[in-house]
């Protein structure tokens, strides 16, 4: 009803704008703009918000809409998440669709110009030019969500272990092919870099525990957002004998696609990505920015910040798995005998007894029967991020660039 | 086997182009009554979430669809208006109008994004004829909207070559001047083609939201739009060759997925970043077109391209 009523509203709305559009005034005598308010800074065609005086200013800069249903949409519950928590004490803003470069640099200075107390900004492309502004501006607190730069101050890099869950979900899904009777699971990889391919490693390997004789297909799609081809990619897997097909990119389109073909999905990113599906979705990974978001303001209002490193771990409370979270039901696809597997497993990794270097502990192939990582040996941060030559961190030494047994033996990173 | 995997590439090619048909079609027309369109974008995108908005709050898919073609065409009247009766520049409208259109549907779609269930068009096998080998699965195993698409072309075609309106619509994009001379309404049936054309454009965005790729997700063109005016170009304005373009478009969009564990050329990144440049390279082509009458006669375009007409004036 709500929705009904909207859109008679909205396209009430689409008429007036036309309307007013086609009576537009001629170039030349158009009414000078009304000066009463000052005007805000623009950089590179953004408006950039104002802060509110007594409170602590928050700006997110979001590198796609907060309406794409999955990564900047769960990073937006997250701002929402840390209003509700702190209250009166905390004002946030948000910019979205801001482009990777110099616009990028340009928009977070102005935010920083303009009084923002922090300034968190969410996509890897953002990395250096929140690092130059954070040298800048040393007032301002800087966190940066996806990359490996920080300064010992004001500016830290943000990340979590969603390997851990992936892992999980890769157990769900291999569970479920036994149980079907099949042998194949896919994957949907965005893009040849280290953090999908750490994912699409914790996934396969999670596959192996409960489905030994379960292979791993996988479709590099080298976008993180597109509807169409996100589809096809699924129904590519599909077509080649996936039972379930698992998304490591934005939309509900692979979850969509296994459940008309009456097989199963796991999606990706944020926590209603299986709505679209309820009886054919069997679980979704997803961040839960809020509790980090809510913590890191704590410690800049307090000023105990300092630039440092986060990589939390499901320990954390930022990182979910639908239907296995607390008040939640697994979903009716689930096979029952691996719910205990994945709730035990669960409930040490939210303790902390098992972390993201457990699982990645040898002995671990790569998906051509080659050692890569030796019985008894753990990768370490550096190796899961694939870091080479990054200043002030370690070079990796089994860097993140190999695929684990259990994908297609053929499968190859792409160059 | 290389048979199958064939036949599933084509028919998913036909089911993922179809958007793009219907709206590359459209700009056909728009192009060839001599008016350059390029907010298809932006059209598609208001039609792709006013027909899931729309069949959401009624329950009816159908209702959605006929919504989204009428937006559609109301969006192009703006463009009709400011290029044809004030004669503004058709580049600078058409990208005002992607503006406009991305933009508004951003705002209206935002409550449609955690909306999973609005109803969407059914899929219907044509009883027989899907049972045949090879062609069944690749033509009649489809959703209604894709057969919409295999008729549309060829009756544009027909239109377009084999009838009275056609060929005045040819002539207006032609020659205006002597349209006119021949007591033809050049303004009034630029009009109605660029309408036309935006109706077609708000069809291919509700073709995405309610079968394609059915859901609402803030610019979910992802630049099918950009694509279809594009084909305009490749197609040399004709609905037969913009259907044989738009369904080899979707089959290359999955072609390289399909491919993937070989050994293939065309798993390479590079290719598919350059394949995601296509279109906007295609926009800055037709562009000089327009520009340039030299070049567009020599590719076919239609003579009076880009170019507002006026009576007394002497035009191309």
């Amino acid at each position: 009803m709500r929705i009904q009523k909207w859109s008679a509203a909205g396209l009430l709305l689409i008429v007036a704008l036309l309307f007013a559009a086609c009576v537009a005034p001629q170039p030349g005598v158009q009414p000078a703009a009304p000066q009463a308010e000052a005007p805000a800074p623009a950089a590179g065609g953004v408006q950039i918000p104002e802060p509110v005086a007594d409170k602590f200013n928050v700006a997110f800069v979001y590198v796609g809409p907060i309406g794409d249903g999955g990564w900047t949409y769960a990073h937006n519950e997250g701002r929402l998440y840390l209003e509700e928590a702190l209250g009166d004490t905390v004002h946030t803003a948000y910019l979205e669709s801001v482009p990777e470069g110099a616009d990028a640099e340009r928009v977070i200075r102005n935010l920083a110009r303009a009084g923002f107390n922090a300034i968190f900004t969410t996509s890897f492309g953002f990395m250096d030019p929140t690092e130059a502004v954070a040298e800048e501006f040393p007032d301002v607190y800087f966190v940066h969500v996806s990359g490996f730069k920080r300064n010992d101050a004001n500016f830290s890099n943000l990340f979590g272990a969603m390997e851990n869950m992936k892992y999980l979900a890769g157990m769900i899904a291999g569970a479920r092919a036994q149980a079907d009777g099949g042998e194949r699971v896919g994957y949907i990889a965005p893009f040849p870099i280290p953090e999908v391919i750490r994912h699409l490693n914790a996934t396969t390997m999670g596959m192996r525990q409960t489905c030994p004789n379960c292979t791993m297909d996988v479709r590099w799609i080298f976008t993180w957002f597109d509807p169409d081809k996100e589809r096809q990619a699924a129904e590519s897997l599909l077509e080649a004998g996936a039972d379930v097909v698992i998304t490591g990119a934005d939309t509900t389109g692979p979850v969509q696609v296994a459940g008309e073909q009456g097989k199963w999905g796991i999606g990706y990113d944020s926590r209603n990505a299986c709505e679209v599906d309820t009886e054919h979705c069997l679980t979704v990974p997803y961040w839960e920015w809020g509790p980090e978001y809510v913590r890191l303001v704590e410690s800049m209002i307090d000023g105990t910040f300092v630039g440092e490193d986060i990589y939390f771990d499901v320990d954390s409370g930022s990182l979910g798995l639908l239907g296995f979270m607390e008040g939640q039901t697994p979903a009716p696809g689930v096979p029952a005998e691996v719910i205990p597997l994945v709730e035990d497993l669960l409930a040490k990794m939210l303790s902390g007894e098992v972390n993201r270097f457990s699982i990645f502990t040898g002995p671990i192939n790569d998906n051509k029967g080659n050692e890569i990582v030796p019985a008894g040996v753990s990768l370490t941060q550096s190796d899961l991020e694939g870091l080479q030559g990054i200043p002030g961190r370690e070079d990796c030494t089994i860097c993140m660039n190999w695929l684990v047994e259990g994908i297609v033996p053929d499968a190859e990173i792409p160059q | 086997m290389e048979f199958a995997f064939l036949v599933t590439l084509l028919a998913a090619g036909i089911r993922s182009g179809t958007a793009i048909l219907f709206s590359t079609i459209g700009e056909i027309f728009a192009e060839r009554s001599g008016v350059l369109n390029l907010g298809i974008e932006g059209m598609m995108l208001m039609g792709a979430v006013t027909a899931y908005g729309i069949a959401f709050a009624t329950g009816n898919p159908w209702i959605g669809l006929g919504v989204a073609i009428l937006v559609g065409g109301v969006m192009a009247l703006l463009h009709a208006v400011v290029t044809i009766s004030l004669r503004a520049d058709q580049v600078v409208s058409g990208l005002a109008l992607t503006f406009l259109g991305s933009g508004l549907s951003a705002v209206l779609g935002a409550p449609l994004v955690e909306v999973r269930t609005a109803p969407r068009l059914p899929n219907f096998p044509i009883p027989v004829l899907a049972d045949l080998p090879i062609l069944g699965p690749i033509l009649f195993n489809h959703n209604v909207i894709v057969y919409a698409g295999l008729l549309a072309a060829p009756l544009a075609w027909w239109y377009i070559h084999r009838t009275r309106p056609g060929m005045e619509l040819r002539a207006i994009g032609e020659y205006p001047a002597a349209a006119d001379a021949l007591g033809i309404n050049v303004n009034l049936q630029r009009y109605a083609y660029v309408v036309f054309g935006g109706m077609m454009a708000g069809l291919g965005g509700a073709s995405l939201s309610l079968a394609i790729t059915p859901l609402w997700i803030e610019d979910m063109t992802a630049g099918q739009g950009w694509i279809a005016v594009g084909l305009v170009i490749f197609a040399s304005w004709d609905p037969l060759r913009a259907a044989l373009g738009s369904y080899l478009f979707g089959a290359i969009r999955r072609l390289p997925l399909d491919s993937q564990n070989l050994p293939f050329f065309l798993a390479n990144p590079q290719l598919g970043y350059f394949m995601n440049m296509l279109p906007y390279l295609f926009v800055i082509l037709l562009m000089l077109i327009s520009a340039r009458s030299e070049l567009r006669r020599r590719i076919g375009a239609p003579a009076a391209l880009g170019q507002p007409y006026v009576r007394e004036e002497r035009g191309v």
